[in-house]
């Protein structure tokens, strides 16, 4: 009696001892390629370098998120970023932590020439060198090549940097929603009486 | 004659189509004012070449392609440009484009135009259409030149779309039983500037007028009359290309991939003026209708003219306009102003009074019923994609092809539930194209971002190097260093300045020197003419040289002393 029990015990626990060494075993040799998860979370993050998340670049908040950091300190990439990367890796989507900042419209920094002394300051700063000029010569940016991620903005001895938002012109234009169109009119509602002038006459 | 190839789906609304065409095609008056706008054609706007005040001839350049698909415009009538700026223009947005805004000053003087030469070869000829401003009339506006240069091969069909299947617009029926003439000489420039094995005119049965000019026009050519049945949309490039030659196009393909190639009748005739005649795109036959417009008909008129001169001209009766439209009702957009210019997809404006175009019922819960499928024409499934579009999944109508919607909006026109379907479509591929865009520049981004990781890592490697070498230097000489005093100390007698530099360095650095001296004597001398106030900070930098001259001859000349 008390044989068959030990038996059964040690039975368990040997497959149960098995099997964890087996499924450890596996767990490391056959470990999930992490670079391959950063490259995905990386490739879904909006890539302004801004650097509001608390890591410098998108590329290091994509290691932490791989390594388990929350998913919504990205303001640049806002509800759809969250959104994107609850879907990637299976999570619950939160709300933006408004700890790291706002959703905001798309800015680019503009440079007041007038007023820039040339001190290079922003060009060292920007991430992604949209910002051209020398030495004591006067520095602009690249409209086309700036994230408006605000790097430049503190840097500046002189303040002449401002953040201004991008003018949507028509190939930024999407169709709006029809749910989101106001109704031109509150016709009939049932479909048998859809033509209420016709009914009454 | 009918066709033995049919395509899916399709529709029959009423046509509408004899209120505009009991009148001849009437001129428009020339206006006072026009409004160009920089884009009129799918593509990028062209780069201005005018500048405001200047006097400008009629059919001169008022823009230039830039590179990828931006089409010149030119000045539709002589006058000043009055101004370059942001103005509204006809679009779904209802959003503002620069435009070019001209005062006319009524001669409508000429400018020198340039036909093509005979001896262009093809690829100048399809540069001239550029040139010339030529785009695809038919509607959509693409491109003519990037649409012939899209076949590698000869087209096997050359196809010219007289279809017109969307009902109220008229403008090119018109323009095909008055000018048959000039639509095969179109077919025929166009077939020779392509060299295609046949070429076909396709036109619905409901034109007979049309149908008969044509066939006339073009008896002893090759150029074939294809009748297709009346039915909606058959005028859609690939429903047209469908019937005629039982080939599909592909999904997210071109015409060229099936060996065909269609043009719609107006840019054929655009074609041929440009190449023989130089003319480029001012002006274009526009169908004016609805029941608001006492006086309904087509009418030619130059680009830029203001919507409410042609509608004047057209007795719009402001009380009874309840719905503006241009283009035709299932795929026009509506317009919220008349103050806007006529550009060159505009095919139709449609003053459709509250009887005719009464506002939409009140859209109803999909009840599934499958209407929407058997009247689409590309054999998708709009009831999946509305369902996928309402819900904001528009991922998952891009899996059904959404992409493949051409928005007729037969769909819209049989759904018993009132669902603006196509809107939902248009919404989700706006969505879809931005968030494509999106990403693309966040690729940008982050090649840029870590290209530069990349290069402050190289500095810095770099940096380090050069450090570590200086040091290995420094170390090296503190080592030899005693060895090489007990060696100087034999030297002495020769040389008692050792460790210095040799005779030969010196001279070099003594001529250098004298070189940058030299070279900030000419710089002052310049300055002193042109730019007097540089010469302050010219003349420091000319005594620092002068310095530095002046102490390398004292160390040559020491050095020689010594030895």
């Amino acid at each position: 009696m008390w044989m068959n029990l030990l038996l059964a015990i040690a039975t368990l626990l040997l497959l149960a001892g098995a099997f964890g060494a087996l499924l450890g075993y596996a767990s490391v040799r056959l470990r999930r390629d992490d670079d391959s998860l950063v490259e995905q979370i990386d490739a879904v993050l909006p890539q302004t370098q801004c650097g509001q998340c608390g890591y410098p670049g998108c590329r290091p908040y994509a290691e932490a998120i791989a390594e388990g950091d929350a998913i919504n300190k990205c303001p640049p990439g806002g509800e759809a970023t969250i959104q994107s990367l609850a879907n990637l890796l299976d999570v619950e989507p939160q709300p933006l932590d408004a700890e790291h900042g706002e959703e905001q419209p798309k800015r680019v920094a503009y440079i007041r020439e007038a007023e820039c002394i040339g001190c290079t300051k922003c060009i060292q700063a920007c991430p992604v060198d949209a910002i051209v000029g020398a030495p004591k010569f006067m520095h602009t940016v690249i409209e086309s090549e700036c994230t408006g991620c605000d790097l430049c903005v503190d840097p500046c001895p002189v303040d002449c940097i401002d953040m201004i938002e991008v003018a949507r012109g028509i190939d930024d234009w999407v169709p709006p929603h029809p749910a989101d169109r106001p109704l031109t009119h509150d016709g009939p509602v049932i479909a048998t009486d859809q033509r209420p002038a016709e009914a009454s006459a | 004659m009918g066709t033995q190839f049919d395509f899916p789906g399709g529709i029959h609304p009423p046509d509408n189509k004899l209120r505009s065409l009991q009148t001849p095609i009437r001129q428009a008056p020339l206006p006072d004012r026009l409004t160009v706008p920089l884009r009129q054609h799918r593509g990028d706007p062209g780069r201005v070449v005018v500048a405001v005040g200047d006097h400008v001839l009629t059919g001169q350049p008022l823009s230039e392609g830039q590179p990828g698909r931006s089409v010149p415009v030119h000045a539709p009538t002589s006058g000043t440009i009055t101004a370059i700026k942001s103005h509204e223009v006809p679009h779904a947005s209802g959003l503002e484009e620069t435009c070019i805004l001209i005062e006319a000053d009524g001669r409508d003087q000429w400018y020198k135009l340039a036909p093509c030469p005979d001896s262009a070869s093809t690829a100048e000829r399809y540069d001239h259409l550029h040139r010339t401003g030529v785009v695809g009339l038919g509607g959509a506006g693409f491109p003519t030149r990037d649409k012939l240069q899209s076949a590698e091969a000869a087209p096997d069909v050359l196809i010219l779309n007289g279809a017109e299947c969307e009902p109220y617009i008229t403008a090119d029926q018109a323009l095909m039983r008055e000018r048959p003439d000039s639509v095969v000489a179109g077919a025929l420039a166009l077939w020779r500037l392509v060299g295609a094995g046949r070429c076909l005119i396709g036109i619905e049965d409901n034109k007979p007028d049309a149908i008969e000019a044509l066939r006339q026009s073009a008896e002893g050519t090759s150029v074939e009359i294809r009748v297709v049945a009346t039915r909606y949309p058959s005028g859609g490039e690939r429903q047209l290309i469908q019937l005629l030659t039982g080939l599909e196009v592909p999904s997210g393909g071109l015409p060229a991939d099936v060996g065909v190639l269609c043009q719609n009748v107006a840019t054929a005739v655009a074609v041929d003026r440009s190449l023989r005649l130089g003319e480029p795109v001012i002006q274009r036959i526009t169908t004016l209708t609805g029941e608001a417009l006492a006086r309904p008909g087509n009418i030619e008129a130059r680009i830029g003219t203001p919507l409410d001169h042609l509608l004047f001209e057209a007795g719009l009766d402001p009380q009874r306009l309840h719905r503006l439209i241009m283009g035709g009702p299932l795929m026009g957009f509506d317009l919220t102003t008349t103050g806007l210019p006529l550009i060159k997809t505009a095919n139709c404006l449609i003053a459709g009074t509250a009887g005719e175009f009464p506002d939409p019922p009140v859209p109803q819960p999909c009840i599934r019923c499958g209407l929407c499928e058997q009247a689409c024409p590309v054999d998708l499934l709009p009831q999946q994609l509305y369902w996928f579009a309402s819900a904001g999944e528009h991922r998952k109508a891009e899996h059904f092809d959404l992409f493949d919607c051409i928005e007729c909006g037969a769909c819209d026109w049989v759904c018993p539930s009132h669902l603006p379907l196509t809107e939902y479509y248009r919404h989700s591929k706006g969505v879809l194209r931005q968030e494509q865009k999106e990403q693309a520049e966040a690729d940008h981004a982050r090649q840029r971002f870590e290209e530069r990781q990349a290069r402050l890592e190289r500095e810095q490697a770099e940096r380090e190097e050069r450090r570590r070498a200086r040091q290995q230097a420094r170390e090296q000489r503190h080592n030899v260093a005693p060895a090489e005093a007990s060696e100087a100390a034999t030297a002495a007698a020769t040389s008692p300045t050792a460790p210095g530099p040799d005779r030969e360095t010196l001279i070099q650095r003594r001529d250098q020197a004298r070189q940058k001296v030299e070279e900030a004597q000419a710089q002052l001398a310049e300055a002193r003419e042109q730019t007097p106030e540089a010469v302050p900070k010219l003349e420091r930098a000319l005594n620092k040289h002068q310095k530095r001259l002046d102490a390398a001859e004292k160390a040559l000349s020491d050095a020689q002393e010594d030895t």
